[in-house]
């Protein structure tokens, strides 16, 4: 494909905009494009809608009408919502009683517009990509109780229940996560809640390299610790052209030094939390003067920066996302040009990365460098300089003849966000 | 058997047996073939004994090279497959066919590498739930789920049933502990799903495969997540006056923010039967009675237990017992863990049944219960995972009796058919199997289960794998003329049908 038909894969046209606000007319619309074989596009409102391979599709679906908390039971620790409603319309809801959405959902605009938008429900459940509790809470697709949606041939279909042990059935909550809406156009999802913790503190320790940050974060990880975020920023990158800027996002008043930061959070009742931070502290071997500690206020502040990625907020390079077992992580590290900066999350299991002057073929090579330390890359913003990638998420052979087939089961004239994560699914 | 549908039986394999034990010699030794019917009666039912039916042949392959080609040597001869892990499920989902082989994966026993820097375990499927723990613990890991099986479940039953515990409510059930597979699909083609990875990229398939009974591949390798061991546990035992205020109870913790470990629910004919078994101290005099565990950090685990201390007297506890040390908690536990095999001195057998269903309406379930068990005329006690609603009703009977067995059967129905009433689902870990296929239509409507078998369907083209569990097969039976009918009626007449 020349850069120019990249380039003309431009985004559906809005004049064609379906905007249903009942389940019954999702099914409907659906429906009548499937007879007359005409491909849609699926947008919540749209803060994930460059994640992918962009698509030309002859209609676009927008769920974002079709909103409203169905039933919040705190008690049951679920709450059932319409696929359009917001995450931040979920979350201050659910404060009220003290709870939240653990898997910590990402604010993506940050990332793509430079200012919040958190996005849909459905919209986090569709891409699956989970914040720093993940390390300690599970993703999106472990908080997903059930949903309803309509399949590629108008059908509205249904999976799980209210409740967490549930094996009535194969579980299609887990594979509609992920999926980036090319199975079904999700209308309902009954999502899990927790309790939130009563306070939250966060022990920083300037300046470790690398090494020394990932064998601090696998110590306190591997310790009874109940460790819920740990991440390593390092300094600035060298690179002039990368925007990441680790210094001036965290500018908390009780940091005490600049260069990197290896951060990690407690969360319980604040005795235990106090207790906990004095035991992490002690596995440092480090001197007070390189420690900072962060009360629930600024601990607050500074997960929220991480969650929602807002050190990349001004860039317009490529972002891409790198998933590894938390031992290949440096390895892999030294093997990235000086040219990137990147942050860790997830104690190590997943890298963050921009990217300047990235090609396709570079991309690729990285790709399989990713590969033989058994993880994955996934592109998640392009960039003018690489406006386009050909294999945007990481996938083989055999999980693509599958997938294909799962395809096919759900929307068999390909007619739902048609090659948003592949070609030919 | 009670009259329960199957598949067709294919007498042409069933003609072609000789032929089918030389081919899978061919595959594995001579010896992991079984084919003679004294050999082959040890399979004839899994943990749902009521139901038993012989396979044709047993084969124990040893690599998943072998578990590929007999998969597809299967499929092109068109001969159904039954994969069988250790055999204890409660659903009937191993349950042989007579034209089946019967794949057993009894030879994959090995756990295959502990990786404490990346927090996991990659093993063969046939190593027990118990064995992951036991090879971690002296680093202070462990495997969250823990199935009361757990000393004979294997870890890739676990996958295939998506198998819960007692831990589920804060840890999660197998499906949020696992990282990674190795499957193999009915053609006999080879995936690696996930790996050493939180999430994995593209279609979840590992969670489509987790809890789907073996209908859809064969796993021959899991890479499982272990978690650190908490700093400290506690458990207290509260006895109560009334089911409502055991039931008020569990719904107060959960409210007031806090998630235990464990929190199981017994009520009184249970907590008799098990005392007298193990002799746990649970209190005899209580109509209810609770273990709710807390673990975590220290001082977390004993702020929180004064908290439940607080709530179970305001919900009118009759007596509180909390946990001085581990030995005292493993005793409250050890009630609990027995409470099945206790039920022998009540009759005997027992049928267990495995709805869950919002806490809130535990109170309101059991008093169904009792009232049904007065309809039937059929004791049943009753033990429940109650933090996560998962109610496991055992109801007494005779197995000699066939009358008596096909009461129980429509007793448990009714219990499920009144969880999904209050909004509950019909199975929380034994799974469909054959034991709640035909119930399947209480949950889903056709474009549910249509979806559901369009997915068999995609992975298994000729539904040879395990083909008759979990999804009613009665439409395809009716259309072949194999209904059984009795006095004008087919079984469960009144269900809708596909």
């Amino acid at each position: 494909m020349s850069m120019e038909e990249k380039l003309s894969f431009s985004i559906s046209q809005d004049s064609d905009l379906e905007t249903p606000e009942t389940e019954e007319k999702v099914s409907n619309i659906i429906k009548k494009f499937y007879k007359s074989n005409i491909t849609i596009e699926i947008i919540g409102s749209g803060s994930k809608r460059k994640i992918g391979k962009p698509l030309q599709c002859g209609k676009t679906l927008s769920l974002s009408k079709l909103t409203g908390i169905i039933e919040y039971l705190p008690e049951e620790l679920y709450i059932k919502v319409k696929a359009g409603t917001r995450i931040d319309k979920i979350e201050n809801e659910i404060k009220k009683k003290n709870q939240q959405l653990a898997f910590e959902p990402i604010d993506f605009g940050y990332l793509f517009l430079g200012k919040s938008n958190c996005g849909t429900a459905g919209g986090q459940v569709a891409c699956n990509i989970a914040g720093p509790r993940r390390l300690k809470s599970g993703s999106i697709r472990d908080h997903v109780l059930g949903f309803r949606a309509v399949n590629g041939r108008g059908e509205i279909i249904k999976s799980g229940g209210n409740v967490v042990k549930n094996v009535t059935g194969y579980d299609l909550s887990k594979l509609i996560c992920n999926s980036y809406g090319t199975l079904v156009a999700i209308t309902e999802v009954t999502l899990k809640v927790l309790p939130a913790p009563e306070e939250n503190n966060t022990l920083v320790v300037h300046n470790l390299n690398i090494e020394t940050s990932m064998e601090y974060l696998d110590q306190v990880i591997s310790s009874s610790n109940d460790i819920s975020g740990a991440v390593f920023l390092p300094i600035n990158s060298t690179c002039e052209n990368c925007k990441m800027d680790i210094q001036n996002t965290f500018q908390l008043n009780d940091l005490k030094q600049k260069g990197s930061l290896t951060a990690v959070r407690v969360e319980g009742s604040k005795k235990s939390v106090d207790e906990r931070i004095e035991i992490l502290k002690t596995k440092v071997g480090t001197s007070e003067s390189n420690i900072s500690l962060l009360g629930s206020l600024q601990s607050t502040i500074f997960w929220k920066k991480i969650r929602n990625l807002e050190f990349f907020s001004a860039t317009k390079n490529n972002i891409f996302r790198i998933v590894l077992p938390p031992t290949e992580t440096a390895k892999l590290l030294y093997k990235l040009p000086k040219k990137f900066s990147y942050f860790i999350d997830w104690g190590g299991s997943v890298i963050w990365v921009e990217a300047c002057e990235l090609s396709e073929q570079y991309f690729n090579s990285i790709r399989k460098k990713v590969l033989m330390h058994g993880g994955y890359i996934s592109m998640i913003k392009n960039s003018d300089f690489l406006p386009y990638v050909e294999d945007v998420f990481t996938i083989n052979n055999a999980r693509f003849n599958i997938s294909q087939n799962i395809k096919k089961s759900f929307d068999p004239k390909r007619i739902l966000n048609p090659g948003k994560m592949y070609s030919g699914i | 058997m009670t009259n329960l549908m199957m598949p067709r039986i294919d007498k042409k394999t069933i003609l072609k047996k000789k032929i089918i034990v030389k081919n899978l010699k061919k595959i594995v030794k001579s010896e992991n073939v079984l084919d003679h019917e004294d050999e082959l009666r040890p399979f004839e039912t899994d943990g749902l004994s009521a139901y038993k039916q012989k396979p044709l042949i047993v084969v124990f392959p040893e690599n998943t090279e072998q578990v590929s080609e007999i998969l597809k040597y299967c499929n092109d001869e068109r001969i159904k497959v039954v994969p069988r892990g250790a055999g204890t499920g409660l659903s009937g989902g191993a349950l042989p066919l007579a034209d089946c082989v019967l794949l057993s994966l009894g030879k994959f026993n090995k756990i295959l590498e502990i990786d404490y820097k990346n927090r996991c375990v990659v093993s063969q499927p046939g190593v027990t739930n118990l064995s992951i723990t036991q090879a971690v613990q002296d680093n202070n890991f462990y495997y969250a789920p823990d199935p009361s099986s757990q000393i004979a479940c294997s870890i890739g039953g676990n996958v295939a049933e998506n198998s819960g515990g007692i831990h589920s409510l804060k840890y999660g059930t197998t499906t949020n502990n696992i990282l990674g597979a190795e499957v193999v699909f009915m053609d006999g083609s080879i995936c690696k799903l996930g790996g050493k990875t939180f999430d994995s990229e593209g279609y979840d398939i590992l969670g489509l495969i987790t809890g789907s009974e073996g209908l859809l591949c064969v796993i021959t390798e899991v890479t499982v997540k272990i978690l650190k061991t908490p700093e400290s546990a506690k458990a207290a035992l509260i006895g109560f006056p009334t089911i409502e205020d055991g039931g008020k109870c569990v719904s107060d913790i959960i409210s007031s923010g806090i998630i235990p470990a464990g929190m199981e629910m017994m009520d009184k004919e249970l907590i008799h039967a098990t005392d007298k078994f193990v002799k746990a101290g649970y209190p005899r005099n209580a109509e209810s009675m609770l273990i709710v565990e807390l673990d975590g950090a220290k001082a977390d685990v004993l702020e929180l237990m004064e908290r439940v201390n607080k709530i179970a007297k305001k919900n009118k506890a009759s007596s509180i017992k909390i946990s001085k040390n581990d030995k005292e908690r493993l005793k409250f536990w050890a009630g609990r863990k027995a409470a099945f095999p206790a039920c022998g001195d009540m009759a005997p057998d027992y049928y267990c049944m495995d709805g869950t269903i919002p806490r809130g309406k535990l109170a309101e379930v059991l008093k169904e219960i009792k009232k049904l068990s007065k309809k039937y005329n059929l004791p049943v006690a009753n033990a429940f995972h109650a933090g996560d609603g998962n109610l496991h009703p055992l109801i007494m009977y005779n197995s000699n009796d066939k009358k008596e067995l096909a009461k129980t059967e429509k007793f448990g129905e009714e219990i499920l058919k009144y969880c999904v009433k209050v909004g509950g689902v019909l199975t929380g870990e034994h799974g469909v199997g054959i034991e709640k296929r035909e119930m399947m239509c209480e949950m889903f409507n056709n474009d549910d289960i249509q979806q559901q078998i369009k997915i068999k369907k995609a992975l298994d083209v000729s539904s040879l794998l395990n083909p008759g569990k979990v999804y009613p097969i009665l439409r395809k039976c009716a259309e072949e003329g194999r209904v059984h009918v009795h006095g004008g009626k087919t079984k469960f007449f009144n269900i809708p049908r596909f």
